[in-house]
């Protein structure tokens, strides 16, 4: 689920944080940059793990600040390919249940990654499971906002977020950044064990 | 920036809890995103079984894990969220059925309540009635 990356920065120190030490001061500058931004094809940002590597300082004409190369580790927030995690079902909508972990909300279980048959309750917004109890009946297991839920990581997305020039011609158009979402994880729940973690108790 | 290598290392959960701990309790005042996702992460976490586990425990419960033949990943699903039912080490262990026979199976299970023994009462919840 957390991973340890490897990066590389050349971190600017104002003057007003000279008089910290300066592993401190680069401490404080890496996580004002990093902390809880995700980072294309690394995952989310949580916080600077240890500094590996810090060579000489640099002073440029012209501005007060000096300047260091610094190596560091930083917790990375990016759950492997099949890994099994628990969450919180967020709300559930046409497009699928959509799960959070507290610190990371864009998760979605895609209808067809629920458990076989599920369908959607327009009234009650949420989705349920119609569970089969082999005599004939149907039970129906719903997912509610809430609900504890345990899922598979099948896919991520990464996207490009940074912002983008002028579109020529087209005015007054929402910010296009403003929707647009860095980093997605896919889940399904369509294994026995999987779901709401109340189905699998008894 | 530059990544040098966007997977140097794989962390527990324990492990990101001890360290957003020593975060949180150094004296330094935090602000801003970090304060955030600290705050977000350590809930979470706190939630989970890994808020009663220490290193000695997991070390000597990776120890005790060796024989079955387990992948890295497999035993770290195994550290973040111990599974108390064959049906669970199913969904954590790649084909477990031909990988493991069913003494083993229990023979993890037995493992894994013997060092993390808090993880057994957490089944005894209230089954939620779905209709």
């Amino acid at each position: 689920m957390f991973i340890l990356a490897e990066m590389k920065n050349v971190t600017r120190i104002m003057p007003e944080n000279f008089n910290m030490k300066l592993n401190d001061a680069i401490a404080v500058e890496l996580n004002n940059k990093l902390a809880n931004k995700v980072v294309l094809n690394v995952g989310l940002c949580i916080a600077l793990f240890d500094i590996t590597g810090l060579k000489e300082s640099f002073i440029i004409p012209g501005d007060g600040a000096s300047h260091t190369i610094v190596t560091f580790r930083y917790i990375i927030f990016r759950p492997f390919m099949e890994e099994i995690l628990v969450g919180k079902i967020r709300c559930c909508s046409q497009e699928g249940v959509h799960v959070s972990l507290g610190f990371f909300d864009d998760i979605l279980i895609p209808p067809n990654a629920l458990q076989h048959p599920s369908k959607f309750n327009e009234t009650e917004q949420a989705w349920m499971w119609e569970y089969d109890t082999g005599d004939g009946n149907k039970h129906n297991l719903f997912m509610d906002s809430g609900d504890c839920i345990r899922f598979r990581v099948t896919a991520e997305t990464f996207t490009e977020t940074a912002p983008t020039g002028p579109i020529m011609g087209i005015q007054e158009t929402q910010e296009p950044g403003e929707n647009k979402v860095p980093y997605s994880l896919t889940g399904s729940i369509n294994e026995p064990g999987l779901g709401i973690l109340s189905w699998w108790d008894t | 920036m530059e990544i040098i290598n966007a997977n140097a290392a794989t962390l527990s959960n324990f492990e990101v809890l001890k360290h957003l701990q020593k975060i949180k309790d150094s004296k330094r005042k935090h602000k801003g995103q970090l304060a955030t996702i600290t705050y977000e992460t350590l809930r979470y976490l706190e939630e989970t079984p890994c808020k009663d586990q220490t290193p000695q425990k997991i070390a000597n419960c990776l120890k005790a894990l060796q024989p079955f033949n387990l992948s890295k990943t497999e035993k770290l699903m195994l550290i973040n969220t111990p599974p108390t039912t064959p049906l669970e080490i199913q969904l954590l262990v790649e084909e477990s059925e031909e990988k493991l026979t069913e003494e083993q199976v229990q023979q993890i299970l037995d493992i894994l309540a013997e060092y993390f023994p808090f993880i057994v009462p957490e089944k005894i919840k209230v089954e939620e009635n779905s209709n």
